[in-house]
């Protein structure tokens, strides 16, 4: 073997190995690419899935889907009012009560816990994230709504003298828009509190250092230095909670009661959209029926959709740092 | 300082020294009550799980078929065996393609496409799960005419894909740049260097990623209705429809009858054991090899 031939033999066995390499490296980028562009796939997907099924339903019923609070399968009356209603009020609920505590937690945590307590307590927040939502449901039914109706609403309706107010009017049954509201404030609170604690941290250091040098007391250097720069993104946290109410199941069908009425009263029973669809779906009666619980499940797709666009869009802001402060 | 013109503006000069220290220890002492009453629910649910379930848990619950009502030794042997196919068929689907996902998203950062991807997969991620039920109903149990458990682990799946695709991507960001340079450097192709130097270095953050979405998708049930449908049978067969924990728990839960409600609650304790010791391994898993995270 002459050593041109031998050199040569080792320059194409190099060629060789650059040439497996740039096949491998297609080939890793191709499978990479397409493993990410699942995600866009999937929500076109979906979206195609939830209107396809809704498709007949908006066809046949138009917009007195969305209007009527006239549910009755054996009429072919499908108006889901009652239930977007009821999605809207129990989350709203929800909200009132989760915000301040989560906000509070925020701050308690990012600004005055003893630094042994705060991974612990951060971590017993955020494992209220993973109790799975049938878990609440059972807890609600057997432990909050029996406390709901024998201490609380008597509480608030007689003590507090909030009977007269339509809200708090009436018998308390127990499965009602309240006990919702309550677990529905447990579930979205891990979320709310993540994120404001994410967005209170990234606050600059800078900016509390100069409020309490101008001589503002700690309250006032959260108050008028750490939160006005953090708003945005404790905005978006809501909305990230306002998102899991909306769309949360099982929980809430376990404690809401399950009735197709609009009443003013927190105490009354009702119905939430998601809640509707898992109630009726295995017993479905004709085509018609299931297409108007996946128009309900259609309408809950775009308002979902919408809070978390916007949810996701504010929080980015603060974290990539473009709202001034 | 826009915030600190706030300062002057709220009167704060007129009021006393006194009384602002006041204020300001009593809104402290307000988000201590916070802190307080955000972690009750969470240890009253554990108290009542603890004390309902337990009870009714023995060896015969993990062994023992549900029986019907008014029979004794009945269990939940199907729908454990049930959910923990469930999550396998979830993590075959769900894992591969959020690590590819969140592999892309690592390395192209900012371009279009990633971007996109990212703010499409933290939206996908907040879609009500019952959502995902009617979309795996609608392409995976419409068409062949009966629930099963392979759409039921697809609805699951899909829930898992955002989730990883968003830890992964976390993960292998950390991961020095040098590293990749050095191997680059020593002659590796691009694929090798991802594969064998920067997934490897991250490969305790995405394991941990891959538990917390696990211990998310364990406990869903509003999908599970759709898809897996539940089944009071044994069945190990994905085209069947299959039982599932969850499902188990939400039946005897509105069941009207005492000896079930006792069963559910011994399910849920099951169930949250599950997802209690996969979080906490989750937790440890990164600290150990991270060390503490810095606040």
């Amino acid at each position: 073997m002459t050593a041109v031939s031998a050199q040569a033999q080792q320059k194409d066995r190099r060629r060789l190995r650059i040439h497996d390499a740039a096949i491998g490296d297609r080939i890793y980028e191709i499978a990479t690419t397409l493993c990410a562009l699942v995600v866009p796939a999937l929500v076109i997907a979906i979206a195609l899935a939830v209107f396809a099924a809704a498709w007949p339903a908006f066809a046949k019923l138009g917009l007195s889907i969305v209007t009527s609070s006239n549910w009755e399968v054996g009429a072919g009356q499908f108006g889901a009012a009652p239930a977007i209603y009821g999605t809207l009020v129990s989350s709203a609920v929800a909200l009132i009560i989760a915000t301040p505590l989560a906000i509070g937690v925020a701050i308690f945590l990012s600004e005055f816990s003893p630094l042994w307590l705060r991974q612990p307590i951060g971590f017993l927040v955020d494992l209220l994230a993973a109790v799975p939502s049938v878990v609440y449901g059972l807890w609600g039914i057997f432990v909050l709504v029996p406390m709901l109706r024998a201490t609380v609403m008597p509480f608030l309706r007689d003590r507090l003298h909030l009977g007269s107010t339509p809200f708090f009017s009436g018998p308390a049954y127990g499965p009602s828009m309240l006990a919702a509201g309550v677990v529905l404030a447990i579930m979205a609170l891990p979320y709310i509190s993540a994120v404001s604690r994410e967005v209170l941290m990234a606050v600059p250091r800078s900016q509390r250092e100069a409020a309490l040098a101008l001589g503002a007391t700690r309250w006032e250097m959260i108050r008028d230095a750490v939160i006005p720069y953090a708003k945005s993104g404790i905005i978006g946290g809501i909305m990230l909670g306002l998102g899991r109410a909306l769309g949360e199941t099982m929980a809430v069908t376990m404690v809401i009661g399950n009735r197709p009425e609009i009443s003013a009263s927190l105490f009354a029973p009702g119905y939430t959209m998601a809640s509707l669809i898992a109630n009726e779906f295995s017993e479905a009666t004709n085509d018609l029926h299931l297409s108007a619980l996946m128009a309900v499940g259609a309408i809950l797709f775009i308002i979902t959709l919408i809070v978390n666009a916007v949810a996701r869009w504010l929080v980015w802001q603060v974290s990539r740092g473009r709202v001034s402060p | 300082m826009a915030g600190l013109a706030g300062l002057a503006g709220t009167g704060v000069a007129v009021k006393t020294l006194r009384g602002r220290h006041w204020v300001s220890g009593a809104m402290i002492g307000t988000t201590y009550l916070a802190a307080v009453l955000a972690t009750l629910p969470l240890l009253l649910i554990l108290w009542h799980l603890l004390k309902k379930g337990a009870s009714s848990l023995s060896l015969a619950f993990f062994t023992n078929m549900p029986q019907p009502v008014g029979e004794a030794g009945g269990g939940m042997a199907n729908a454990i065996v049930g959910t923990l196919t469930l999550i396998g068929i979830a993590c075959v689907i769900g894992l591969p393609i959020g690590i590819g996902a969140g592999i892309y998203l690592a390395e192209k950062r900012t371009t279009p496409i990633a971007q996109t991807v990212r703010f499409l997969s933290d939206v996908l991620n907040g879609l009500p799960s019952i959502v995902m039920g009617i979309f795996a109903w609608e392409f995976l149990v419409r068409p062949v005419g009966h629930f099963s458990a392979l759409a039921g682990g697809a609805a699951l799946g899909a829930m898992m894909i955002p989730l990883v695709t968003r830890t992964s991507e976390e993960m292998l960001r950390v991961v020095p740049v040098s590293l990749r340079e050095a191997a680059l450097a020593l002659g590796y192709p691009r694929w090798r260097t991802s594969i064998s130097i920067v997934l490897r270095t991250a490969l305790a953050g995405i394991a941990t990623g891959a538990l917390v979405a696990v211990a998310r998708i364990a406990g869903e049930t509003a999908p599970l209705l759709f898809t897996a449908f539940g089944n009071q049978f044994w069945s190990t067969s994905l085209r069947e429809p299959i039982a599932a924990l969850p499902l188990q728990i939400f039946t005897y839960a509105i069941s009207p009858y005492d000896e079930w409600h006792a069963q559910a609650w011994a399910g849920a304790l099951v169930l949250i054991s599950i997802v209690l010791v996969i979080s906490l391994a989750a937790r440890f898993a990164t600290r150990s090899r991270f060390g503490a995270p810095v606040d």
